[in-house]
């Protein structure tokens, strides 16, 4: 059996060896802080504007976290071509005669890129959540107030899932373009705009990032959106449900399909 | 030692590889050769762990693919130059295929200098040349200093001073003792580096040799002869038993006759002879007479261009001076397939 710390050696140079791990994931950071930056200087500003729920659910601890619908979308890019940039550059033919192992490689593989993920999207989310703070005025909150502290740090938790998740369709799909041409769609289209549509939305509560993203919320149902039918650690648990499928179905397919 | 048993690889109803039992041995180079499409990449693939097989097993020193310790230091393969990621220089990219199997850094350097790629060691690869892609292919299945190596077609699309590395490259291996296993469509690559041959056509082994037993069995020597008196020199030949091919142009050919023999035949007949020569069919004349039945993608062209005979007989290789009935009839035995 090949040894699980050298692949994960293995597995870190060929992150770091090449420059989309950079842009992606500078992209995350830089896309969630300045979005949700610039959304909690502007509701800072238009607060008396918002409707009478809004401002009884106001949650400045969520509103901070507001970029992450743009931002997410590059954790979904550096997700989706840590895995198929193997595919596109017929890389993996190489790295699996080196470990035949498939379990090993394709975790091993998720484990380095999945922690690395996990820790940009916790930075990204402390940076996300003081610099909102400070915008908010006097509508903030503090890192020391109920739950506040496990919504932000759930927030790098979701974009580290997200991050993971992406890797997981990547395996299954076997392609970056079509991981990208589903994912990114997925994510920034479809997801947002059933969950507007009557009787669409109750199944679109239980998406990965519906359901993922109330870890983030302090105040319940926040910002007048929907009911959920599960709690903050309840949805975290769906999207880790849904996490596992995309590994296993991507290890299935690695492990089954010829490569 | 490379023992496969009885490999058999299908895509839904087509069989690639059918049924496949051969042995690699070590210190000498063994050719795989074949037509294009005979099923010797996916053969290699299947060798290599990557593609499953439908039934059989490969067996490498006794062992599957998966259950090696390392598997680079025991087979290096070439399998595709381009199988290595473009955004990556070619050091790193060998500096993480070395990490997975625990070989040592300074081993990334030894084989960038063996191949001579250590000048644009730090460059992407994305930039590289087929010549120095294949270079670094090279230098990846050298990387564990393994007993076994594979490549796949390894002089394609090579300029000569490649070619002639890369058999001199191979040759100096086996001579160090390892096992050499090469893939390859062209006879003349194959006479020229290997010492066994393994030959297969649609997945099938047509012939498991040693080299020089190829030659000998498969070399057909025959005599040509041309006449102004052809009816009747085809007349005596047939008299005196003789199995005489029309070869078109006014020539016959003569299969297991002595020019002696047919000479002094002529004279007693007196019948004039403007050709009386000795021929040998060339190696890659008998490997695809061997494949003839099995070459998987035929050119139909002489039927499109209006039924007018086309000089190139079978579809992948010209020339064929040896099929007595060349062009439309190799075509059509062939659509039968």
């Amino acid at each position: 059996m090949a040894a699980v710390p050298a692949v994960l050696q293995s597995e870190w140079t060929k992150i770091r060896t090449v420059s989309s791990t950079i842009w992606t994931l500078a992209s995350a950071l830089i896309v969630t802080v300045a979005m949700s930056a610039a959304l909690s200087a502007v509701l800072n500003s238009t607060f008396d504007e918002l409707s009478e729920l809004e401002r009884a659910t106001f949650d400045p601890t969520f509103v901070s976290f507001s970029g992450m619908v743009l931002g997410q979308l590059a954790m979904v890019v550096f997700g989706v071509l840590v895995v198929g940039t193997e595919y596109s550059s017929g890389m993996i033919r190489t790295s699996l005669a080196a470990v035949p192992q498939r379990a090993t490689f394709l975790f091993s593989k998720i484990v380095v890129a999945g922690v690395l993920a996990l820790a940009v999207g916790l930075v990204t989310s402390f940076l996300s959540f003081f610099l909102g703070q400070a915008l908010l005025g006097e509508h903030r909150t503090t890192i020391g107030a109920d739950n506040v502290l496990r919504a932000v740090v759930g927030g790098g938790l979701y974009m580290g899932l997200i991050a993971v998740f992406s890797m997981g369709v990547a395996a299954m799909l076997r392609s970056s373009m079509l991981s990208l041409g589903i994912l990114v769609p997925f994510f920034f289209l479809i997801s947002q705009i059933l969950s507007a549509v009557p009787k669409a939305k109750e199944v679109a509560k239980y998406f990965p990032d519906q359901a993922g993203s109330k870890i983030m919320q302090v105040v319940p149902d926040a910002l007048g959106s929907e009911k959920a039918p599960y709690g903050p650690w309840g949805g975290l648990g769906i999207m880790l449900v849904w996490v596992a499928a995309s590994l296993l179905g991507g290890y299935l397919v690695l492990k089954r399909r010829d490569a | 030692m490379i023992e496969l048993e009885g490999l058999t690889k299908r895509y839904g109803t087509k069989t690639a590889v059918d049924h496949l039992s051969f042995q690699v041995r070590p210190g000498m180079i063994t050719g795989f050769l074949g037509p294009n499409g005979a099923g010797k990449s996916t053969t290699m693939r299947m060798m290599l762990d990557l593609d499953n097989p439908t039934s059989g097993t490969v067996r490498i020193d006794g062992r599957h693919y998966r259950e090696l310790d390392e598997p680079l230091k025991y087979i290096g393969a070439l399998l595709d130059a381009k199988a290595m990621h473009g955004g990556r220089s070619a050091y790193n990219n060998l500096l993480c295929l070395a990490q997975s199997n625990r070989i040592p850094e300074r081993r990334v350097g030894e084989v960038l200098d063996l191949v001579g790629l250590t000048a644009v060691a730090r460059k992407r690869s994305k930039g590289f040349s087929l010549g120095m892609g294949q270079r670094l292919g090279i230098a990846s299945a050298l990387l564990g200093d393994p007993e076994i190596l594979m490549f796949d077609e390894p002089v394609n699309g090579l300029d000569p001073e490649g070619i002639h590395w890369i058999r001199n490259l191979m040759k100096s291996l086996a001579a160090e003792g390892r096992t050499i296993f090469v893939s390859s469509h062209l006879m003349s690559e194959m006479a020229l580096t290997a010492d066994h041959l393994i030959v297969i056509g649609q997945g099938k082994l047509l012939a498991d040799t040693s080299m020089a037993d190829f030659i000998l069995q498969n070399s057909r020597s025959f005599v040509r002869l041309r006449s102004p008196q052809q009816e009747r020199l085809r007349d005596v030949l047939h008299g005196a038993g003789f199995t005489v091919v029309e070869a078109g142009n006014g020539t016959l050919e003569i299969d297991g006759a002595s020019t002696e023999k047919l000479g002094e035949l002529a004279a007693a007949h007196q019948l004039t002879l403007h050709e009386l020569s000795p021929q040998r069919a060339s190696l890659e004349e008998a490997f695809m007479q061997m494949t003839a039945g099995a070459v998987e993608y035929h050119a139909h062209g002489t039927d499109v261009h209006g039924g007018e005979p086309a000089a190139s007989g079978p579809a992948w290789g010209a020339n064929s001076g040896w099929d007595p009935a060349p062009g439309p009839e190799a075509g059509q035995s062939g659509e039968g397939v």
